[in-house]
């Protein structure tokens, strides 16, 4: 019985305690920078699409809700020719951006996303680049990867070796 | 022509000021809630976020209102009418300030205590009508607790008649000019508010509709606004039930400067806040104990509250 009225007291007493609500629109809340939010896609420092359109985030998408289409530039670059996120299905579970092996998919603390219409969720790939790097400034895919493209041929990027010429017998 | 009409003003008055108050409680007791919980409650519609009152009344009555095909029709829509009648019936009697009231019986008490009794009805008529195990059982445990609960409620009440040697509820105001009951009369007090809470089935003592275990109880297949009375008729109980507190045992309406009708209103607040607050902060109890409580402990405790206290009234006379 006395426990009862003691509890009965410690509640009265939370009248006085600090608010633990966050007065949403008013203020908003902070987010860490790794927060699963809105899905964007990232370029290059030097401005080039960092997405290969290796399809690799599509299939670990565990909700279906990525589809691209692969296709190459005159340099050999692949890249896609469209990117669509539908986010009426997405889960914000952040599997495509760890399957991504250019950086380019990655999710910003960015949650307002609400709409009127289902269909306006659907984001296409103008909605969903972004200008800059994203998290990761200095990296450059098509830099520090081994393939050749146009302007850049086998050896020539970063910490790469030369080729070696078969056709020599030379150490 | 007035002395006929003020009867019917003060009808008015009572109806538009319980039934506003029932509606405006689902607010008050939502801020209330919040604010035990460290958090602000409804505080968007409206200044304070009293339109929620509002909104919730419009959802309330825009809702389908669905009877089940396997329930019994006409109970089913009667179980819902019968909680409020009663409630709304026992304000008769209720005097807000000296003589601002519908009736002032002799036997008010009894009325009271009657009306609150049929409201039982209800309950079990809404969960046998709903034809539903959970609802039945629900509508079982509710006839149990308040069988049990309305024997110490009345006899927790007759030692404030004793004191005051009289049932009609202003006499019994009046008496408590020098002192009120709530000293004499502390372990009454405290066993009338215990049997209140479970009289109106709140918390702790909502076992009739106990969420973790019968999904909402007897009005598991109620909604709008049939759903609707059985809350405005649980707030109307509360509303009750603190009133009569206040009434018995605080001295209704008596209290320096301010006018009486205001004391009265602040007195009834405080309690039904007090409602809340066991809401707010106390365990649901197992059935059996609430059951073996009830027989064991407040039955006999009442019992001899009534003996010592017309034991010392005989002595002093």
């Amino acid at each position: 019985m006395l426990s009862l009225v003691r509890s009965l007291w410690e509640v009265f007493r939370h009248a006085f305690a600090q608010r633990v609500t966050v007065q949403y629109p008013e203020e908003k809340p902070y987010l860490a920078p790794r927060y699963r939010g809105r899905i964007v896609l990232t370029k290059d420092p030097d401005g080039g699409e960092r997405c290969v359109a290796c399809n690799l985030c599509a299939v670990a998408c565990p909700v279906d809700c990525i589809s691209l289409q692969a296709t190459e530039d005159e340099h050999g670059r692949r890249y896609p020719e469209f990117f669509r996120i539908n986010f009426s299905r997405c889960i914000f579970c952040g599997y495509c951006e760890e399957a991504c092996p250019t950086y380019a998919i990655q999710l910003t603390p960015d949650f307002e996303m609400g709409e009127y219409k289902r269909q306006n969720l659907i984001y296409e790939k103008a909605d969903l680049q972004i200008e800059g790097p994203g998290k990761y400034p200095d990296y450059n895919f098509w830099r520090v990867a081994g393939v050749a493209i146009g302007g850049k041929d086998k050896g020539e990027a970063e910490n790469e070796i030369a080729p070696v010429d078969t056709h020599s017998l030379m150490p | 022509m007035t002395w006929n009409l003020f009867p019917l003003v003060i009808i008015a008055v009572v109806l538009f000021v319980v039934l506003n108050l029932a509606a405006g409680l689902i607010w008050v007791e939502r801020r209330l809630l919040a604010l035990w919980q460290d958090r602000y409650g409804p505080n968007r519609v409206g200044p304070f976020g009293l339109g929620q009152v509002v909104a919730d009344s419009v959802k309330m009555f825009t809702k389908e209102d669905w009877v089940p095909p396997f329930a019994d029709r006409p109970v089913f829509v009667l179980a819902p009418a019968i909680i409020v009648a009663t409630a709304l019936l026992s304000f008769a009697v209720v005097p807000f300030s000296p003589g601002f009231v519908v009736a002032d019986l002799d036997i008010g008490i009894l009325f009271l205590l009657a009306m609150s009794s049929l409201g039982v009805y209800s309950v079990v008529l809404a969960g046998w009508a709903s034809n539903n195990k959970y609802s039945l059982l629900g509508g079982i445990r509710a006839a149990a607790q308040m069988l049990s609960y309305e024997v110490f409620m009345g006899l927790s009440l007759l030692g404030v008649v004793i004191l005051a040697g009289s049932f009609r509820i202003s006499h019994i105001v009046e008496a408590q000019r020098g002192l009120w009951f709530v000293v004499p009369q502390f372990l009454g007090f405290v066993l009338f508010l215990i049997a209140g809470v479970a009289e109106t089935r709140r918390l702790p003592f909502d076992l009739a509709e106990a969420e973790s275990e019968l999904i909402a109880g007897f009005h598991s297949e109620y909604s709008g606004m049939k759903f609707g009375m059985f809350f405005v008729g649980e707030y109307i109980g509360v509303i009750l039930i603190s009133a009569t507190i206040s009434l018995l045992f605080f001295g209704g309406w008596l209290g320096p400067i301010l006018p009486p009708a205001l004391w009265f209103a602040a007195k009834t607040m405080f309690f039904i806040c007090l409602f809340i607050l066991f809401r707010a902060a106390l365990p649901r109890p197992r059935f059996d104990q609430l059951m073996s409580w009830g027989w064991k402990v407040m039955l006999p405790l009442s019992l001899l509250n009534l003996l010592v206290t017309g034991a010392v009234v005989l002595a002093r006379k």
